[in-house]
């Protein structure tokens, strides 16, 4: 699996400094995203992590430096779980189809999805296996079938670029490793992911990329690259050892305990 | 039975029962979208600010007063809308401060010269008394308006509901979107004032849609229900009104009320049920099968 970033560029950020309101969370950042890019960005809590994701997005504007990027580019986004009230009245369907929008050369949807809509709605649930929930109103869903109904509802824009914030936060281990096929299957599609993680064991080792961020970006590469002693110290401010376990880093703190966040709120 | 046809040979009564009915169903439709949005407290801060809008106008052309409160209200809901975002002050904030001078001004102004229009009394609690033909028009107009508007943005309007931000980067233009909403809003507001009234327009912007919302779990359903119980609230709040003689708008509130009330008990009871017996939770797919 590639996916350091290679082919042609999406999003090209050259010397950015981002935060809210004059307060600067992300110093000199310089990152080219490719079409062929699959990376977690990594760091501790208040990192500036998401704040990379929104300005990718184009959410916030960067204080200075400059952002490109291409033509018309797709984006798709899932946000965290808790951003949105799942008492809203709406069905997993319904929240689907809400992200389409007029097909080319259409002034507006009709508010109730036709034929061709409601399939390929229904095809990208039964992709994500939450199909039988389709009429289900969204509070009546799992941590982890509401992950999936935001990943359906990403994938039904058929996004070029696919930005994640903590997409495995508050789900179960298996729907972890559904999250990571998947995404996997979508970036050999040709989709390019970009994710934030605090999970460094579960998800971040598993990536072909990495950006290690702490208000700077400290480092990039792949796990193999990234994961050691110096580079985690310099990101998380701790030190922390790490061990091969059948090819893959692991990721242990002094205190034995396990980096992996994630797992503390599965238990 | 008699109760109900009598009033009904009164041209008056039958244009306060129309204008009453559609403007129930209006502000339940349009409702729907301020509750779910939590932006209850902003329908309370419009209808004062108009009432200013509206105050002030008549002093100087009377006969364009409804056009300048209207006007005067667009103006408030955007600046409103505008005031919250660019600034840390918060929705709630901007309303308080906008609103309330306007209404102040409103209330000065009715105190110093009087008004040419509808009594001070009748702006405030709606009355049933007086209704213009070109009040009928304009208030069929802007219904037409909202449901065309609703029909026309319905994804994009429902995606800045729920999750405005991925909206936002989902293709939707949800500044322009908020605004559109916020200028139906006015209108709907400027369009029932006279038959609610100042202070009771909220309520009605609120009551139906937490009913609808207690009924169903479907957004559509939601809307369909939320202006049926308007329209109840509005047709029966009338006929209350004339028997008990009392300003429109409280009673078509109380009816609205008791409807809220009646649902509030059978939703309790049900939900009751619910949590004694059926558990809603679905238990995750095997993972085998999942992500192909």
């Amino acid at each position: 699996m590639t996916g350091t970033g290679v082919g042609p560029e999406l999003i090209r950020l050259i010397g950015v400094d981002a935060g809210y309101d004059h307060q600067a969370v992300l110093h000199d950042v310089n990152i080219h995203v490719h079409e062929d890019q699959f990376t977690g960005i990594v760091g501790p809590s208040g990192s500036g992590k998401t704040t990379l994701l929104r300005l990718l997005l184009g959410i916030i504007r960067p204080m200075s430096g400059s952002i490109d990027q291409i033509e018309d580019l797709r984006t798709a986004y899932v946000p965290q779980l808790e951003t949105v009230n799942w008492d809203f009245p709406i069905t997993v369907l319904e929240c689907v189809l809400m992200a389409g929008q007029p097909a080319h050369g259409r002034r507006f949807t009709l508010p109730w999805g036709n034929a061709r809509e409601k399939a390929s709605a229904r095809e990208v649930l039964e992709r994500l296996n939450i199909a039988q929930l389709a009429d289900r109103q969204i509070r009546q869903l799992s941590g982890g079938q509401q992950q999936r109904m935001f990943l359906a509802r990403a994938l039904y824009r058929q996004p070029q670029l696919l930005l994640l914030d903590e997409p495995t936060s508050g789900v179960d281990v298996s729907t972890r490793h559904d999250v990571l096929h998947l995404l996997g299957d979508l970036h050999e599609d040709g989709v390019a992911i970009i994710l934030t993680t605090h999970d460094l064991n579960g998800m971040a080792a598993h990536l072909p990329h990495l950006i290690c961020v702490n208000h700077h970006v400290i480092a990039d590469g792949t796990p193999e690259d990234v994961i050691r002693p110096e580079v985690l110290e310099k990101t998380y401010g701790a030190r922390m050892e790490v061990l091969e376990h059948l090819g893959m880093r692991v990721v242990v703190d002094d205190g034995g305990e396990r980096v992996d966040r994630a797992s503390q709120v599965e238990a | 039975m008699e109760a109900i046809l009598e009033p009904l040979g009164y041209t008056f009564f039958l244009k306060g029962l129309l204008v009453a009915g559609l403007s129930g169903a209006l502000l339940g439709f349009i409702g729907v979208y301020i509750v779910l949005r939590g932006m209850s407290y902003i329908g309370h801060g419009l209808s004062h600010s108009i009432f200013g809008g509206f105050a002030a106008v008549q002093l100087f052309a009377t006969q364009f007063y409804i056009l300048g409160a209207g006007l005067w209200g667009i103006a408030s809901a955007l600046a409103i809308n505008a005031v919250s975002k660019r600034s840390r002050l918060g929705a709630d904030a901007a309303i308080g401060v906008i609103t309330t001078a306007s209404f102040a001004l409103g209330v000065a102004l009715f105190a110093r010269f009087g008004s040419s229009g509808p009594s001070f009394e009748n702006a405030l609690f709606g009355s049933i008394l007086g209704i213009s033909v070109e009040q009928i028009v304009g208030l069929v107009a802007v219904s037409l308006l909202a449901v065309i508007f609703v029909f026309v943005r319905y994804r994009a309007l429902l995606f800045t509901t729920f999750d405005p931000d991925v909206a936002n980067v989902s293709g939707v233009r949800v500044g322009r979107v908020e605004a559109q909403l916020m200028i139906i809003l006015s209108l709907s507001i400027l369009a029932t004032l006279t038959v609610i009234g100042v202070t009771l327009v909220a309520a009605m912007l609120v009551i139906p849609a937490v009913v609808a919302r207690m009924v169903t779990d479907s957004f559509s359903r939601m809307l369909a229900w939320s202006t049926a119980v308007g329209t109840v609230s509005g047709l029966v709040g009338m006929y209350v009104s004339y028997y008990a003689e009392v300003p429109s708008g409280t009673m078509i509130v109380l009816v609205g009320t008791a409807i809220f009330l009646l649902v509030f008990g059978f939703a309790g009871s049900a939900r009751r049920r619910k949590s004694a017996g059926l558990d809603a939770h679905v238990e995750p797919v095997p993972s085998s099968t999942a992500a192909r």
